[in-house]
C-alpha cells in the first residue's frame, strides 16, 4: 500500500491492480468509485485501503451501490473538467451499466472519464462469454486493450484521460483478466493533486443544457460523435502514437493483433522462430493498443503492398474483421485479410490456440519464416504431442467450485433438500453469488440464474394461483442490496407473486471478496450499515417474513422451509437467513484467538470428527454437505473395504455435519470435540475426576473384551 | 538469431492448486527469487470462482539477466513474456494433490521431453468420489505412472503431510521441492530469503521447506537420464507397504498386515485371538488356509460384540460355506468372502453396539489423539445422537417392543421427544455413565426384536447362498457379498434393506443362467450407484408379465 505513495524514478514491483491504483493517482484523478466483481474486486479494496493517501490528495471514493450507481457518477465530468474513474467486472456491470454510459456517451465530457473493465472472459471466468467491444461500438466510447505490460497498463490509464478529454467522450480500459493477477514492474510517476477538486466543483456549479440527453440536444450529440468527437480522437491517437507497428518491411505479409493478445502473439511466433524475446519479429505488426475507434489510416497503410494480413482478435462475433474489411474494400486494398478463417471462432485465443493459427498463416504465405515446429503442433497420435495425454481420462473428474468449510449456506441448502423430502421438488431460481454453486453436486439446487439480483424476478413468471406448491427464489445480500429490494422484492409484491424468496444474509459482498453492504453488522466509520433486510422487504410491502439468524441450525432451516412452502398466504414469503460468511469470520477470528491464545486466556477451540468404527461408508453425510473438510478415507477396519467419512484438520467446527445428522436422521458417527486452551483450576480438576471415573467404568468393558481381543 | 528452439528462452513454471493451498504465495516466492537474482520475472494466475475449492493454475516466467547488446536496439527493453502457459513448452510443473497433476497431463503441461514434475501423492477428493454410496476413488496408482510417463523427472511425495508434520502449509513444502529439484539456478538461502521476509510461520514454514527440499533432492550418483525414479522412501506408509497406492497407505498397510496374520493364522491361530477364544480359534484349521485369518477376525469382533457362544454360531456359519468352497486348497473366496460378510452382518449396529463403539478406551485416547490434547487438557466429547422410535423399540425384548410398537400415543410421544436428537457429552460423568449402562444390556440383546429379526434374515441369505453354492460358487459368493449393501442407519439402512431384497429377488432368477454372477455384480455396484435407486431399477430384469 505504501508503494502508492513512491514519487518519481522509483521502479516499483506490483501487481496490476496496484499499477492501476498508482497511475490513476498519478494521472491527477479527482473521484474513484466502482462495483466489486472478479477480477477487479481487489481494485476496489485497494482504493479502500488507500484511504488515507485519497484523501491527502483531495479525491472523493465511493463504493457504489451498483454498476450503473458508479457509471452514473462519471456525471461529475460532464460539466466540470474533473478527471474520473470508476471501475467494475465485464461485460455483466456494463450490462447493468450501459444505461447510465449510453447517456453520460451521448452528452460528452468535459473532464477525462475513463471506465477499467475487469475483463471476465477465458480460463477462471464466472460469467457469459461476451465482449466489451459491442458496448464501445454502440454508445461510442473509445477501447483501449493495453499489451500485457505493467508499464504498458500504467501508460494506458494516463493516455486513457488524455484521449477522453481531447474527443469529449468517456474511454474504457480494457483489464483483462490475467492482467490484473500480472506482476511487473515499472517506473512510477509522483502523485498529482487534481488541478480541480469536487470540492471546487460543488462550490462553483455549472450547468450547460446542451449536454443533457434531451431533444433537441440528443440529435445534436449524434452528429457531434460522428463529425468532431471521432476525428479528435483518431487524430490523438494517431498524434500520439497509442498502436504500434513493428518492424514494417521486414517481410511483405503482416499480423495486426489486439494488443491485450500481444505477448502471446510474441510467444507464438517466438516457438516458430520468426521472433525472439525482445520481440525481434521478423513478421510485421500492428499491435491495436486502441481497438475502438479502429483508425482507418493506420489500417490502409499497414496492409497496403502486403500480400497477407492476419487478424487476431478475440471472441466472438468478429466485430474488428468486418471492419477491418469494409476499410480495405472501401481503400481499395486487396491485401488477404484472414483471421476467424484460421483461428477459433470462439473461446480464449490460448496459446495454443494462437500458434496453431499463426503456423497456418505463416504456412501459406511464408514457410520459409517457420524454422521450428513445436510440440503443440503435432498431431494428437503422435507420442511425440503433449495432448497424447498419457494419463487414464477415468482417472481425472471435475472440481466444480463449491461452498467453503464452514460456510453458512451450506445449512440453507442442506435444510432445503431436507424439506424438499417432504414437501417433494419446487423450481429453483437461482442468483449470482457463492450460492450459485448450489446447482453443483451435492445440492443439485437452482434451474436458471438470470443476473445478480435477479433470483426473484427469475422465479415471476412462474406463478399460478391453482398450483399446488409455490417457486423458489435464491438471491444473496450481495444481490439484493444491488437491485433485488425493488427488481425482485418490490416486483413480487406488486405482481402479488407467491413465491418464496430466500436472501442469503452473510453480512458481505461475500463472493466478490467480502465487501460490506448496507445490512453488514461491521462498524465502519465510512459507511452506514447494520440496516437489516427483513426490515427493508417489510418496508416494500412483505407481509410474510422471516429472520433465521443462525443458518447452521439445519432443523430450524428444514421446519422453516417447509412452513413457507405450505403457507397459504398471498403475496411473497421471505426468508432471511442470516450467519456471517466463515471466510471473513475466520480473517475476523483468528487473529483474536491467537491472541487470547498468548495473553493465557481460556481458549475452546472446536472441530467435528467421525467414528470409523460406527461409519459404515455410506456416505450420505456427504451427499447432503459437500463441505470441503468432510472428505473420505481409507476403512482402518480389516473387515471392510468401503471409505470411512473422515472430517480433516481444517475442520472450523461450524457445526453443520452434526446438525445434518440430526436433522436427516444420519448415523450416530459424528462427534464435537472441544478441547480447552490455558484450562482453569477448575477445569483441570475437571480433567482427573472425569477420567477417574471414566477408567473406573469402562473397566469392566474393557476386561470382558479383553478375553476376546489380542492385546494391542 | 538464437531462438527459442536453440534455448534462448525464460525457465517456466506452472503450479496447480485448489483454492486455499497458497499457490499465489508459493508463485509470489519464486518472482521473488528470481528478482532478488536480477531476473525478470512475471506470475499470472486466474482468479474468481476457481479459487472457491475449484482448482488454480499459476503460471511463471522467468527470464535471466540482460545479455548486453540482445536488451538494446530491440523492439523491448524487457523480454516479452507468455501469460499462458505452453502446452509442451513447461520446465516445472508444481502439483499440490495427485489427480492435478493428472489433470496438468491431461491438458499437456508436463511432458517427458522437458519437465520436472514435482507433486504431492496426497489427494483431496473430487466430490464424485466422496458422493459415491461404495468407493468412488479413482485410481492413484494410474494417476502416478501417468506421472511418471509424462516427466523428465518426477518428484513424488507426500508434501501435505510434510507441511502437517512440520505445522506449516503445503505451499512451503513444495516450494522446497522446487528448490531442491535444481532445475532453478538458485542458491538454497535465496530461496529460503523470501521465507524469511514473509514473517508468518517462519520456522515451520523452513521445517517443512527443508523437508520438501530433502525430498526432490536426487542422489548425487544418478547420472543415467532416461528411467523415472520414484523417491519411494517419501510415500507416507512405503516404509512396510511398499510400492502401492501411495495415498492409500492405509489399504497398503492392511494388505501387508493381513499377509503376515494369513502365515501366522496357518501355523497359531489361538496368538490372533484372546484367551477367552482360543479353543474356537483352534478350530479355523478346519477351514481353508486363506480364509482362516479373516476368519479369526469375525471370531474375536462376535465375541466382543456378545459373547463367546454368539462367536461359536459365527463359526459354524463359516464352516458350511467352507463345505461347499469349490477352491478350498486355493483362494477360498467363497469362504473367505462368507467370513467377512457374515460377520459384518451379525455385529448389526444397533443402540447397545454403539454406545460400546462410543466407551472403549481406545476411542478416548484416538480422539485426544486427533486433537492433540495434553493429558492434563479438558477434552469434552460431544455425541450427535438420533435414536428413532423404531431403533429404540428394536433394541428391547421382542415381545415388548411389538406391544409398544402397536400403540400410536407411544409411538407419537417417542417421536415427539426424539424430534430434534440429543447431544451428549461422552465426557461428562452423566454422559459416560448413560452409555456404558447402554453398553451393559448386551446380555439383553438376543432377546430384543432386532436380533430376532436379523438372524432371520441372516439365516435365509445364507440359505440362499448355500442352496447355489454347489452349482454356481461364483453366485454364491455374489450373493454373499450383496451384504455391502447393507449400511448406514436409519433412512440410509431402509433404502439398503431395500435394495437387499431385491437384490435376492434378481439372484433367485438369476440362478442357473449364464453368466449369473457377474450380472449380480453388476446390479451390486447398481444398487451403489445412487441413494434414490434409480440406477438399480434400470438395470434390474424386468419381472415377466404374470
Amino acid at each position: 500500500m505504501q508503494q502508492l505513495r513512491h514519487g518519481a524514478g522509483t521502479e516499483l514491483h506490483v501487481e496490476g491492480i496496484l499499477a492501476v491504483t498508482k497511475a490513476l493517482l498519478q494521472s491527477g484523478v479527482a473521484y474513484v468509485g466502482g462495483y466489486q466483481g472478479a477480477p477487479i474486486s481487489h481494485l476496489m479494496d485497494v482504493l479502500g485501503d488507500a484511504r488515507e493517501i485519497l484523501d491527502e490528495l483531495g479525491v472523493y471514493f465511493e463504493n457504489s451501490a451498483s454498476e450503473a450507481t458508479a457509471a452514473a457518477m462519471l456525471a461529475a465530468s460532464v460539466h466540470y473538467p474533473l478527471r474520473g474513474a470508476v471501475t467494475f467486472k465485464s461485460t455483466v456491470g456494463l450490462n447493468v451499466a450501459s444505461d447510465a454510459l449510453a447517456n453520460l456517451a451521448s452528452g460528452g465530457v468535459k473532464g477525462g472519464a475513463l471506465v477499467i473493465l475487469g475483463e471476465d472472459y477465458g480460463e477462471g471466468s464466472s460469467i457469459m462469454q461476451e465482449r466489451s467491444h459491442a458496448f464501445a461500438m454502440k454508445s461510442q466510447m473509445w477501447l483501449l486493450d493495453p499489451r500485457p505490460n505493467i508499464t504498458a497498463i500504467v501508460d494506458a490509464v494516463e493516455a486513457g484521460f488524455e484521449l477522453s478529454e481531447a474527443s469529449n467522450t468517456p474511454v474504457m480500459l480494457d483489464l483483462r483478466l490475467r492482467s490484473c493477477h500480472l506482476h511487473g514492474a515499472f517506473t512510477a510517476k509522483d502523485n498529482r493533486r487534481p488541478p480541480m477538486t469536487v470540492k471546487d466543483a460543488i462550490e462553483n456549479p455549472a450547468r450547460d443544457v446542451s449536454r443533457v440527453v434531451l431533444p433537441p440536444a440528443s440529435f445534436q450529440h449524434e452528429q457531434e460523435k460522428v463529425n468532431d468527437r471521432w476525428p479528435a480522437a483518431v487524430r490523438f491517437i494517431k498524434e500520439r502514437g497509442l498502436n504500434e507497428v513493428i518492424n514494417d518491411g521486414a517481410s511483405d505479409i503482416g499480423i495486426i493483433t489486439q494488443g491485450g493478445l500481444y505477448n502471446t502473439l510474441n510467444r507464438s511466433m517466438e516457438l516458430l522462430g520468426c521472433s525472439d524475446p525482445f520481440g525481434n519479429t521478423q513478421v510485421p505488426l500492428y499491435v491495436m493498443n486502441v481497438t475502438y475507434p479502429v483508425v482507418d489510416d493506420e489500417i490502409v497503410a499497414f496492409c497496403s503492398g502486403k500480400r497477407a494480413v492476419l487478424l487476431l482478435e478475440e471472441g466472438q462475433p468478429d466485430y474488428l474483421e468486418q471492419n477491418l474489411n469494409a476499410i480495405l474494400r472501401r481503400a481499395g486494398v486487396d491485401t488477404a485479410l484472414h483471421g476467424k478463417d484460421l483461428l477459433p471462432v470462439a473461446g480464449e485465443y490460448t496459446s495454443a490456440a494462437m500458434t496453431k493459427g499463426i503456423a497456418a498463416f505463416l504456412q501459406r504465405y511464408q514457410p520459409d519464416l517457420v524454422v521450428h515446429e513445436p510440440a503443440l503442433l503435432l498431431d494428437r497420435d503422435d507420442p511425440a504431442s503433449p495432448f497424447a495425454s498419457p494419463v487414464d481420462p477415468a482417472a481425472i473428474l471435475p472440481r466444480p467450485p463449491g461452498l467453503c468449510t464452514g460456510c453458512p449456506e451450506r445449512p440453507i441448502f442442506s435444510g432445503m433438500k431436507l424439506a424438499e423430502r417432504e414437501t417433494g421438488q419446487h423450481h429453483v431460481s437461482a442468483d449470482i453469488g457463492c450460492h450459485l454453486f448450489a446447482i453443483n453436486a451435492p445440492f443439485d439446487l437452482g434451474a436458471t440464474t438470470m443476473g445478480y439480483g435477479l433470483g426473484s424476478a427469475g422465479a415471476s413468471a412462474l406463478n399460478a394461483s391453482g398450483a399446488d406448491r409455490s417457486t423458489v427464489a435464491i438471491m444473496g445480500d450481495g444481490g439484493f442490496w444491488h437491485n433485488g429490494l425493488t427488481s425482485g422484492v418490490g416486483n413480487a409484491v406488486f405482481n402479488k407473486n407467491d413465491q418464496v424468496l430466500v436472501v442469503v444474509d452473510n453480512d458481505y459482498s461475500a463472493a466478490t471478496g467480502g465487501q460490506d453492504v448496507l445490512s453488514s453488522h461491521a462498524d465502519t466509520p465510512l459507511r452506514s450499515t447494520q440496516h437489516p433486510i427483513e426490515k427493508a422487504v417489510r418496508g416494500i410491502g412483505v407481509e410474510w417474513a422471516k429472520t433465521i439468524d443462525n443458518t447452521f441450525d439445519v432443523t430450524q432451516v428444514r421446519d422453516t422451509f417447509v412452513e413457507a412452502f405450505e403457507a397459504k398466504d398471498a403475496g411473497p414469503k421471505v426468508l432471511v437467513m442470516q450467519s456471517e460468511c466463515q471466510l471473513n469470520r475466520q480473517r475476523r477470528v483468528k487473529p483474536e484467538m491467537r491472541k487470547a491464545l498468548k495473553d493465557g486466556k481460556r481458549v475452546v477451540r472446536e472441530r467435528f470428527g467421525v467414528d470409523a468404527e460406527t461409519c459404515t461408508g455410506d456416505h450420505a453425510c456427504i451427499r447432503i454437505s459437500g463441505c470441503p473438510s468432510l472428505t473420505i478415507a481409507s476403512n482402518p477396519d480389516p473387515m471392510r473395504t468401503d471409505p470411512v467419512a473422515k472430517v480433516l484438520d481444517s475442520c472450523v467446527g461450524c457445526g453443520v455435519c452434526g446438525n445434518n445428522a440430526h436433522a436427516a436422521v444420519l448415523c450416530p458417527s459424528f462427534y464435537r470435540t472441544d478441547v480447552v486452551h490455558n484450562p482453569t483450576a477448575r477445569d483441570k480438576v475437571l480433567v482427573r475426576i472425569r477420567s477417574w471415573w471414566m477408567r473406573a467404568l469402562s473397566r469392566g468393558l474393557e476386561r470382558r473384551a479383553a478375553r476376546f481381543e489380542v492385546a494391542a | 538469431m538464437s531462438s527459442w528452439s536453440e534455448g534462448r528462452r525464460p525457465l517456466t513454471l506452472a503450479i496447480l492448486a485448489l483454492g486455499g493451498e497458497g499457490g499465489g504465495v508459493l508463485a509470489d516466492w519464486v518472482v521473488a527469487v528470481a528478482e532478488q537474482g536480477g531476473w525478470y520475472a512475471q506470475n499470472t494466475s486466474v482468479a474468481g470462482v476457481a479459487q472457491r475449492t475449484g482448482a488454480t493454475v499459476y503460471y511463471v516466467e522467468l527470464f535471466p539477466p540482460a545479455e548486453g547488446d540482445a536488451a538494446t536496439g530491440g523492439v523491448r527493453r524487457e523480454p516479452v513474456m507468455s501469460i499462458f502457459p505452453t502446452p509442451g513448452e513447461v520446465d516445472v510443473v508444481v502439483a499440490s494433490e495427485l489427480m492435478e497433476s493428472g489433470r496438468a497431463i491431461q491438458r499437456g503441461f508436463s511432458t517427458a521431453d522437458r519437465t520436472t514434475l514435482i507433486t504431492s501423492t496426497s489427494r483431496v477428493y473430487s466430490i464424485d468420489e466422496k458422493m459415491a454410496m461404495g468407493d468412488g476413488r479413482v485410481d492413484d496408482a494410474e494417476l502416478l505412472a501417468a506421472a511418471g510417463r509424462a516427466s523428465k523427472r518426477l518428484v513424488a511425495a507426500d508434501f501435505m503431510q510434510m507441511a502437517e508434520d512440520a505445522g506449516s502449509v503445503i505451499s512451503a513444502s513444495l516450494f522446497g521441492a522446487v528448490a531442491g529439484c535444481g532445475a532453478l539456478p538458485f542458491t538454497r538461502e535465496a530461496f529460503e530469503a523470501p521465507i524469511r521476509a514473509f514473517g508468518k510461520g517462519v520456522e515451520s514454514s523452513l521445517a517443512a521447506f527443508a523437508a520438501g527440499y530433502d525430498a526432490a533432492t536426487e542422489p548425487p550418483a544418478a547420472p543415467a537420464p532416461a528411467p523415472v525414479e520414484l523417491p519411494m522412501s517419501s510415500w507416507s506408509g512405503a516404509s512396510d507397504a511398499g510400492p502401492a497406492r501411495p495415498s492409500r497407505a492405509v489399504e497398503a498397510r492392511k494388505g501387508h498386515r493381513e499377509e503376515e496374520r494369513r502365515r501366522i493364522a496357518a501355523e497359531d491361530p489361538g496368538s490372533l485371538v484372546g484367551p477367552g477364544l482360543r479353543p474356537l480359534a483352534e478350530q479355523v484349521r478346519e477351514l481353508p488356509e486363506a480364509a482362516r485369518s479373516m476368519t479369526l477376525h469375525g471370531l474375536v469382533r462376535t465375541a466382543v460384540y456378545q459373547d463367546a457362544s454368539y462367536a461359536e454360531r459365527y463359526l459354524e456359519r463359516v464352516r458350511r460355506f467352507a463345505a461347499v468352497d469349490p477352491d478350498r486348497e486355493g483362494e477360498a473366496r467363497l469362504t473367505c468372502e462368507a467370513a467377512r460378510h457374515v460377520a459384518l452382518w451379525m455385529c448389526f449396529q444397533d443402540i447397545i453396539q454403539v454406545a460400546q463403539q462410543k466407551t472403549r478406551r481406545a476411542r478416548m485416547d484416538r480422539i485426544r489423539q486427533e486433537a492433540k490434547a495434553k493429558p492434563d487438557q479438558l477434552l469434552q466429547v460431544r455425541e450427535y445422537l438420533h435414536p428413532q422410535f423404531d431403533e429404540l423399540t428394536d433394541s428391547m425384548p421382542a415381545g415388548m417392543a411389538k406391544r409398544l410398537r402397536r400403540s400410536r400415543i407411544v409411538r407419537r410421544t417417542v417421536q415427539a421427544a426424539t424430534r430434534q436428537g440429543m447431544i451428549l457429552n461422552t465426557t461428562s460423568i452423566l454422559g459416560y455413565t448413560q452409555l456404558s449402562l447402554l453398553a451393559r444390556m448386551r446380555p439383553l440383546r438376543p432377546r430384543t426384536l432386532r436380533f430376532v429379526r436379523e438372524q432371520e434374515a441372516i439365516d435365509r441369505w445364507i440359505e440362499r447362498a448355500l442352496g447355489v453354492a454347489p452349482a454356481d460358487g461364483e453366485l454364491a459368493r455374489e450373493i454373499v457379498e450383496c451384504q455391502r449393501v447393507l449400511k448406514g442407519y436409519g433412512a440410509t439402512y431402509e433404502h439398503g434393506s431395500e435394495s437387499f431384497a431385491r437384490l435376492m429377488d434378481a439372484a433367485d432368477e438369476l440362478a442357473g443362467q449364464d453368466g449369473a454372477a457377474e450380472r449380480l455384480a453388476a446390479l451390486r455396484d447398481a444398487a451403489l450407484a445412487d441413494e434414490h435407486g434409480h440406477e438399480l431399477e434400470a438395470k434390474l430384469p424386468k419381472a415377466p408379465a404374470h
